[in-house]
């Protein structure tokens, strides 16, 4: 069944989808996506580190962005700079070392256009595993921490007054992000994980009304990106992630309509 | 002998001896001793910025980092903060919000909705409410999970007057009828006089503290609310003796 390289992509992302979909509403919601988007960069130097040490690269990803969450901590107590400016420092440092790290591996050929903008012939019949038993776990986690979690998002002492230890569920969200990073890093690319996290549920904002719904449509908008962008990077031969990536705007532009309509029926 | 023995044999929900926190070399509360038990109503009272919100998250284990000691023997606690800023890029019901750290039945959401007369607001988005409408459906939310220990910071602020008094009676039915603690702040003592056990006045330290009356009565009370305070409780003598400096430390006694 996955002989084809096309059907290999498409079981790859919609699974990445599946996951994407309810984290990327977090992503909204707590106003990560500058976060997320630091430990995609850092990414690269997972997989650099993956290719020197011939190691799994969603592994190596995953130990990385986790390191680089776990310094960014480290550095918001530390220093006084604001919170975005040691985001764009890890981001930019970490991408750049990893840039530099590659240039010293000159035995090795790289696909960089592959690795930032993600390359659908690369996904192996190994990837889907770990995207579908990875993703699963995630989304196994997600729900469990899913009432302190959602409770400190919404307000933290609340959370915090009502006995449901927020900093823990925070703690692992952390985690449950630098694990989606590493799942999907093949197949979106780098530079537009983050795109895949927040373009859907943005959408999904403009026409839910309740988290459940939102989250659900999140799911929905990431599948049809998925499909729509898989498909037209078979067919105009474009790089999978911008292709996905466009495809989740071009839903965005639509869901805009939708609020248009409603404002319309209420005057 | 074990806390929770003690607590189950004096009804004590929550304990403060001696709690304080600081902040930038500054004392944002200081030497603060009291506890709630069950079914009784514990008003804490005090001027801006006296510290009588940060009191309540020291009890409420909120500030980690804090001096004293604090002990708290339940887990059902109810919360109504002063201010709760929402992120509207949430999308959230009044319903979701119910349930947000408890499962509820839709019953008993129906319920305290009913209690605190905002049953029509179920269905509405939390970010439509007015501030009056948001004060109730908080309150409805703190006693819909039937807490043993209530906290309740301003819970009427931006209420209407005659609102204001429901509701004041309604928390007291509340305690008597879950047989929970309360902890309540509040910046006026009159209209919350009828429903206290007790009263601890705060402006940066525990100024006095005793029954409603006791403290209407107290000098000290009466040097910090000054003619508000005389007005209603005029027949009272009027002696402080001691003088509070702009951050609510004790500048001199007398």
């Amino acid at each position: 069944m996955f002989d084809d390289f096309f059907i290999r992509a498409l079981f790859a992302g919609i699974g990445v989808a599946f996951v994407t979909g309810p984290l990327g509403c977090f992503v909204i919601w707590r106003r990560l996506s500058y976060f997320g988007d630091t430990l995609a960069h850092s990414a690269l130097l997972g997989v650099t580190i993956a290719y020197s040490l011939e190691f799994n690269i969603a592994f190596s990803v995953f130990i990385t962005s986790s390191l680089i969450a776990l310094i960014l901590v480290q550095l918001q107590n530390k220093t006084n700079l604001p919170g975005d400016a040691l985001l764009g420092l890890l981001a930019h440092s970490s991408l750049a070392v990893g840039l530099v790290v590659i240039g010293f591996l000159t035995f090795i050929r790289f696909d960089i256009m592959g690795l930032l903008f993600g390359d659908i012939l690369a996904v192996t019949v190994n990837d889907i595993y770990i995207i579908w038993f990875g993703g699963a776990l995630i989304l196994l986690i997600l729900k469990l921490i899913w009432k302190p979690l959602f409770a400190s998002t919404v307000n933290y002492e609340l959370a915090e007054a009502e006995g449901l230890n927020p900093d823990r569920a925070k703690a692992i969200f952390t985690i449950l992000m630098a694990a989606i990073i590493a799942i999907s890093i093949k197949m979106v690319g780098l530079l537009l994980i983050t795109g895949m996290l927040i373009i859907p549920a943005a959408m999904a904002r403009n026409i839910s009304d309740s988290p459940l719904k939102m989250v659900t449509y999140s799911i929905i908008g990431g599948l049809l990106s998925v499909l729509i962008g898989l498909f037209s990077s078979l067919e105009f031969n474009t790089p999978s992630g911008p292709s996905i990536v466009a495809a989740a705007l071009f839903l965005f532009i639509l869901s805009l309509l939708k609020i248009k309509q409603t404002i319309k029926l209420k005057n | 002998m074990s806390s929770d023995k003690m607590s189950s044999e004096n009804n004590i929900l929550v304990k403060l001896e001696d709690a304080g926190i600081r902040q930038n070399d500054k004392w944002l509360v200081q030497g603060v001793s009291l506890e709630v038990e069950k079914g009784k109503i514990v008003t804490l009272i005090g001027p801006n910025g006296s510290g009588k919100s940060t009191t309540a998250k020291i009890a409420l284990g909120i500030y980690k980092k804090i001096e004293g000691k604090v002990e708290k023997f339940t887990d059902k606690i109810g919360y109504v903060p002063q201010k709760i800023s929402v992120d509207w890029t949430l999308p959230l019901r009044v319903h979701d919000f119910m349930v947000l750290t408890e499962n509820l039945k839709d019953e008993e959401i129906n319920k305290a909705l009913t209690l605190t007369g905002v049953l029509n607001l179920k269905k509405k988005n939390l970010g439509n409410l007015s501030g009056g409408e948001f004060q109730r459906v908080l309150l409805a939310r703190a006693i819909s999970k039937k807490p043993e220990l209530l906290v309740l910071d301003e819970p009427v602020q931006g209420v209407d007057f005659t609102g204001e008094i429901a509701l004041y009676k309604l928390i007291k039915e509340i305690s008597d009828k879950l047989n929970c603690g309360i902890l309540l702040i509040s910046h006026d003592l009159h209209t919350v006089m009828s429903a206290t056990d007790h009263v601890v006045c705060l402006n940066g330290h525990v100024c006095c503290s005793g029954s409603p009356i006791d403290v209407a009565k107290n000098n000290e009370y009466k040097a910090l609310f000054g003619d508000q305070a005389s007005q209603i409780l005029s027949r009272y003598e009027h002696k402080h003796d001691h003088v509070h400096s702009s951050d609510g430390s004790i500048k001199q006694k007398n």
